[in-house]
């Protein structure tokens, strides 16, 4: 079984974020990054299904030079190859640019599956593996909790509901499948996976390669376009307490008992 | 505005027959975008024996709804969803389609976007009207900040609206809600076909009911690990709450998933609510926001959790943790 899975770097948001100058996203310099959340489950559930019916996984990531530290860390886990789709044409796209990128560099070879995370932690667009489905013809599915693959063709899809509730359904492969958090367990890479990695192919593609004219991919080739961004207005907000933290709690408490009544 | 003409549609979701809560906000945030453009939104219902929700929907304040009304319909599969809505959106070409920002339509809104050439713009928190247009405002980065959006290019545009965004019924008086003519959504439904076999919906197992719960401890990324867990216990037990938690907590099995708060775990209205270590994303704050008091304690003093709370303390919550638990306990003696 041949594998792609799409993996996005993204800022680590634990870290202390700041407006970058032109105010039109986060200063990046100094900042770390990691691969995006849900992306982290995708590799994993494509190394176990690999691992079970043979084969191998291919990841895919569309950014700038840093991304290939993503890649990498995904060759240390066991990808057998990457592929960094990396131009300043493919960078800032939606994700009806982005999917469009990852589907023509995906169709150049042959996969019986593509795995994607359901959302970036960044941008949050919900749909670019939807948009390499399209592009590919294939079915898909949004929220993946579980993925059975059949004999005949088929896959046995869980796909996440509101509320506490999963619908089981069947679709024919190839498909795409965008792996919800929480899936499984992600692994973590060994000391030899780390030193494996660096002899494992790790391929550069740009849109020429990949018949793609630059002004319908990344910002060029969006429908949406970043104004601005900003940490939200703090509004009324909370009532702030400020004392160390022995003091803080017995305000607290003092306030829950007289003002909110509720202890 | 250039596109004022072809109007606004709104495609309501339904289940079995009733409508989504969220459908009742996609037709205020319809009905908002109808009145910057110039019109009234008309809405959309999928489904199969529609009649009666029609209807209803007839009652609301929209100038016409659209039915796609085929057995193919019966239950959601986004082939059969595409099929219908693709072929009335390119001949109808309305200005912009609003959806409610549900699992269910961000699992087809890509595709229909790319079937019909329109623009996909998920989650909208809000719109402003500005010299160059429309700015549309959305959460970035898990909800720690937020973006303005402007679209390019002309066409249609499929817009998702988050809960809570637009409050359905607030806005101004329907001229004439309730009596929205019905017609069939122009197109071919006799071919449609549903692109996944349906087998089963099962629920998530789980034996914790936090619905009932009067106090919840409710504990997030920020806890640090499962062996952090101890003083949280205790915490709890001062308290007399029950624990709860945030999607990481769960999707790292620190506690069971029958824990999960937010949009895809319980929903929850206790009087008293903590969030401890909790970021305030809306996948979680949809599933609390309904709760009395909510404290959040929070090492980030801009973490969004704060803007929902109550009260706020700014601190590490392995510091504050027993520190609140030696306060009840010792308001509790007195
Ligand atoms: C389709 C979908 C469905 C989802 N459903 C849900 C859902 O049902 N429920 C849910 O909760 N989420 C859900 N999520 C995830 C949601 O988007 C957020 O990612 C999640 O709620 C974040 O959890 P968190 O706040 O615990 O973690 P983070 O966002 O990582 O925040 C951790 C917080 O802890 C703080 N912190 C760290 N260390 C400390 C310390 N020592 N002391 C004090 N504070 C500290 C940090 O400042 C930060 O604010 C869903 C996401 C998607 C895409
Ligand atoms: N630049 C990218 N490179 C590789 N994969 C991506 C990229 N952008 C998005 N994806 C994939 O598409 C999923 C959904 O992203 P989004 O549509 O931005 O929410 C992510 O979880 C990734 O798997």
């Amino acid at each position: 079984m041949r594998i792609a899975v799409c993996i996005k770097q993204v800022p680590d948001t634990e870290a202390r974020l700041r407006v970058g100058k032109d105010g039109r996203w986060i200063a990046e310099e100094d900042l770390p990054f990691r691969i995006n959340e849900s992306d982290e489950y995708a590799l994993e559930e494509g190394l176990t299904l690999a691992e079970a019916r043979g084969g191998e996984v291919v990841v895919f990531s569309l950014g700038p030079e840093r991304v290939k530290e993503a890649l990498r860390k995904a060759l240390a886990l066991g990808a057998a190859r990457a592929v960094h789709l990396r131009d300043e044409a493919f960078l800032g796209g939606d994700a009806l640019a982005t999917g469009k990128a990852l589907a023509k560099a995906i169709a150049r070879e042959g996969f019986d599956l593509v795995l994607t995370g359901s959302q970036s932690d960044d941008v949050g667009y919900g749909g670019t593996g939807s948009v390499v489905a399209g592009h590919l013809g294939w079915p898909h599915a949004w929220l993946v909790m579980g993925v059975e693959i059949e004999d005949g063709g088929t896959v046995k899809v869980k796909r996440e509901m509101e509320s506490g509730l999963n619908e089981i359904f069947r679709t024919r492969l190839p498909a795409v499948l965008e792996i919800q958090a929480g899936i499984n367990h992600p692994r973590y890479a060994s000391l030899k996976g780390i030193m494996q990695a660096k002899k494992k192919p790790l391929d550069e593609v740009g849109p020429g390669d990949l018949g793609l004219d630059p002004a319908e991919v990344g910002a060029a080739g969006s429908r949406l376009e970043i104004v601005s961004v900003a940490f939200p207005e703090t509004g009324a907000g909370a009532q702030r307490i400020e004392a160390p933290p022995a003091e803080a709690a017995r305000i607290l408490v003092e306030k829950l008992q007289q003002e909110a009544r509720v202890l | 505005m250039a596109h004022a003409a072809n109007g606004v549609w709104v495609v309501l979701q339904q289940r079995e027959g009733r409508l989504h809560r969220m459908s009742r906000e996609a037709i205020a945030a319809g009905g908002r975008l109808a009145g910057v453009i110039g019109g009234r939104a008309e809405a959309v219902l999928l489904g199969s024996g529609m009649g009666e929700l029609a209807r209803e929907v007839a009652g609301l304040d929209v100038a016409a709804v659209h039915v796609a009304d085929a057995p193919a319909l019966a239950g959601y599969t986004p082939g059969a969803y595409v099929g219908a809505l693709a072929p009335a959106i390119r001949q109808a070409a309305p200005a912009y389609v609003v959806f409610p920002h549900t699992y269910q339509t961000v699992d087809y809104l890509a595709r229909l976007a790319q079937e019909t050439g329109s623009a996909l713009l998920p989650e909208v928190t809000g719109f402003d009207e500005t010299p160059e247009g429309l700015l549309w405002r959305r959460p970035v980065l898990g909800g720690k900040l937020h973006s303005k959006v402007r679209v390019k290019g002309g066409g249609t545009v499929l817009v998702s609206v988050q809960s809570g965004a637009f409050q359905a019924g607030g806005t101004a008086a329907a001229p004439a809600a309730g009596s929205a003519e019905v017609r069939a959504l122009p197109g071919e439904l006799s071919t449609l076909r549903p692109d996944r076999e349906i087998l089963e919906v099962e629920e998530v197992a789980g034996a914790v009911d936090l619905t009932k719960a009067e106090v919840i401890v409710a504990v997030g990324r920020g806890i640090g690990g499962p062996d952090k867990l101890g003083p949280v216990h205790e915490l709890a037990k001062a308290l007399g709450a029950e624990i709860g938690a945030s999607r990481p907590v769960i999707d790292n099995e620190w506690l069971p998933r029958d824990r999960q708060i937010g949009s895809s775990g319980q929903t929850v209205a206790p009087k008293l609510y903590l969030a401890l270590g909790i970021s305030g994303a809306i996948q979680h704050t949809v599933g609390m926001k309904g709760s009395g008091t909510v404290v959040a304690v929070n090492k980030d003093p801009n973490a969004p959790i704060f803007n929902l709370a109550d009260y706020g303390i700014v601190a590490d919550v392995h510091e504050l943790i027993p520190a609140l638990t030696a306060a009840v306990k010792a308001a509790k003696a007195t």
